[in-house]
């Protein structure tokens, strides 16, 4: 996949778990948390939706790195490369 | 072979449910009565639709909000706002024999309430908020501790801090007399500084909502399944077996039967009987008009005819006392329910009840209706001449459906916050989780499957 590509994978997921969210205006370099008020519970959502879309598995001391949508695509794209 | 078997299809086991379906467990509810809801459920009778339990979801915050349990709760089930269509309440009231406070979605219309009746507790309400907003930044504890001493902490006037009690005990009070902090926390917030919204179809909404989208998800949601027993070997819960003798295994169970009823599953043990516990009977009343029209427009009113409020085991079938008078009509809906209808609810004595015999128990059940209306019409305009058709149910009523013990709808007067039990594989979550409300219980359906059964 390419980044645009993991891009709209996030988007899609993000989509899911905030459906009342309008996500066109999202800021990339914002952090989930101060944008959407994201909890540890939907960090774990998002987790979970990755492993079940994309069989990809994340340790919990990765988690820090879906901050954001720059740092999770930056950190998605050598794990979904091949996706 | 199941991933989960969830006993109950209440609001917590259909809530942990869609959570395991979503992430691909073969996940198996069953649910003993009829139709789904537990504590929370809903009948026909000559041709008219009746809620049980919900009066009011609480813990409204408006479509739009980012915060709180509500929307926290909806991401999880992955709901939309709307799917809900929440209206919120017009506005409620506590009424004391010499004191009134209403109360509404606006936490200002309290505090000023306060400020009006009660000058001198001004600020002590104002610490009393604000001792919340820490509760709810620094986090967990205090579930041991009294909601009385706190309040009093901040209040001095005892009939203020009775009057502030009375909600929070009748919308959630699983022991007498008190709450434990944390509880009373949740609670204070989730009543005075969220508030309390419907949707116009009711409980049933919720529900189906939430049994359309278990199932939708491949959850699979069996009624009339009664589970007789979980069979246990080796520290382990192997299998359940129904009252019509099939077996079901599962790798994990999750029970909202309630923690003493768990426990009775299991086999023979001194946690099968739950002591203590606090019932209620709910007079339904029919009216030919809207409420409003017979100048009855309050949402909910708390009422209590003394300055001491007691929130205990009557000794009798009933505590006329005091009560809850809620009304369905008065939310903000786009458009009006179809009747007029009164709910009242009352303290119950299980015991009592319970050893009645048929007809004696029929008899009560129509003089406790007219004791319960009567008590009522002191602190509300009296709609008894509006009154067209009349329902009663008693704490009988909820065992014989829910198959809680003791009519116990907030659960065991002791709660179980992890969820664990005796056993690695088996858990529980709903009311006796320590979560009570349809939200609270919600959440509490989320949060175990969460931590223990997403793996």
């Amino acid at each position: 996949m390419t980044a645009n590509e993991i891009r709209e994978a996030v988007l899609s997921i993000l989509s899911d778990i905030a459906p009342d969210e309008d996500l066109s205006q999202l800021k990339d370099d914002v952090a989930f948390r101060d944008q959407l008020e994201l909890d540890s519970m939907d960090f774990l959502d998002i987790v979970m939706e990755l492993r079940k879309r994309y069989r990809i598995q994340i340790p919990e001391e990765d988690y820090p790195a879906l901050a954001s949508m720059t740092s999770t695509v930056e950190f998605l794209e050598p794990l979904l490369k091949d996706a | 072979m199941y991933d989960t078997i969830i006993i109950g299809a209440g609001m917590s086991g259909l809530a942990a449910g869609i959570r395991l379906a979503h992430f691909n467990q073969r996940v198996c509810i069953l649910e003993r009565h009829s139709v789904i809801g537990g504590l929370n459920s809903f009948y026909r009778q000559g041709g008219r639709e009746y809620d049980v339990g919900l009066h009011a979801v609480t813990n409204y915050t408006p479509k739009g909000s980012r915060r709180g349990p509500l929307t926290r709760l909806l991401r999880q089930l992955r709901i939309r706002w709307d799917e809900l269509a929440l209206a919120p309440q017009v506005g409620s009231e506590i009424a004391f024999r010499d004191a009134r406070l209403r109360f509404s979605n606006d936490p200002e219309l309290l505090a000023s309430e306060i400020a009006q009746s009660f000058p001198s507790q001004k600020d002590g309400f104002c610490s009393l908020v604000a001792s919340i907003a820490d509760y709810d930044r620094l986090g967990t504890g205090g579930f041991a501790t009294s909601a009385r001493a706190e309040v009093a902490r901040h209040i001095s006037d005892p009939l203020l801090v009775e009057m502030l009690l009375c909600p929070l005990f009748f919308y959630g009070g699983a022991r007498e007399h008190d709450m434990d902090l944390a509880q009373f926390f949740i609670m204070f917030r989730a009543i005075y500084l969220e508030g309390l919204a419907r949707p116009l179809a009711g409980v049933r909404l919720i529900l189906r909502k939430l049994a359309d989208r278990f199932k939708s998800m491949g959850g699979e949601l069996r009624l009339r399944a009664c589970v007789d027993r979980i069979v246990v070997k080796d520290a382990t819960a192997e299998k359940v077996v129904l009252e019509d003798g099939t077996e079901l295994a599962a790798r994990r169970i999750l029970s909202s039967a309630g923690w003493h009823e768990t426990m009775e599953l299991c086999g023979p043990s001194h946690e099968a009987r739950m002591i203590g516990g606090l019932s209620f009977v709910e007079g339904i009343c029919v009216l030919d008009a809207e409420p409003r029209r017979l100048g009855h427009d309050r949402t909910i009113v708390f009422f209590n005819d003394s300055d001491r409020f007691e929130y205990r085991n009557p000794d009798g079938l009933v505590d006329l006392r005091s009560g809850v008078v809620c009304s369905p009509n008065n939310f903000v809906y786009d458009e009006p329910l179809a009747e007029g209808m009164i709910r009242l609810t009352a303290l119950a004595n299980y015991d009592r009840w319970a050893s009645l015999d048929e007809s004696d128990y029929r008899l009560a059940k129509l003089r406790c209706y007219d004791q319960v209306v009567a008590s009522a019409v002191r602190f509300v305009p009296d709609f008894r001449s509006a009154v067209i058709a009349t329902d009663l149910f008693t704490p009988k009523t909820i065992t014989r459906y829910t198959g809680r013990q003791r009519g116990a709808i907030y659960g065991s007067p002791t709660k179980r916050h992890d969820g664990r039990t005796h056993l690695d594989n088996l858990f529980i979550c709903g009311a006796d989780q320590g979560l009570v409300g349809i939200i609270g219980t919600l959440i509490s359906g989320i949060a175990i499957a969460n931590q223990y059964l997403l793996e």
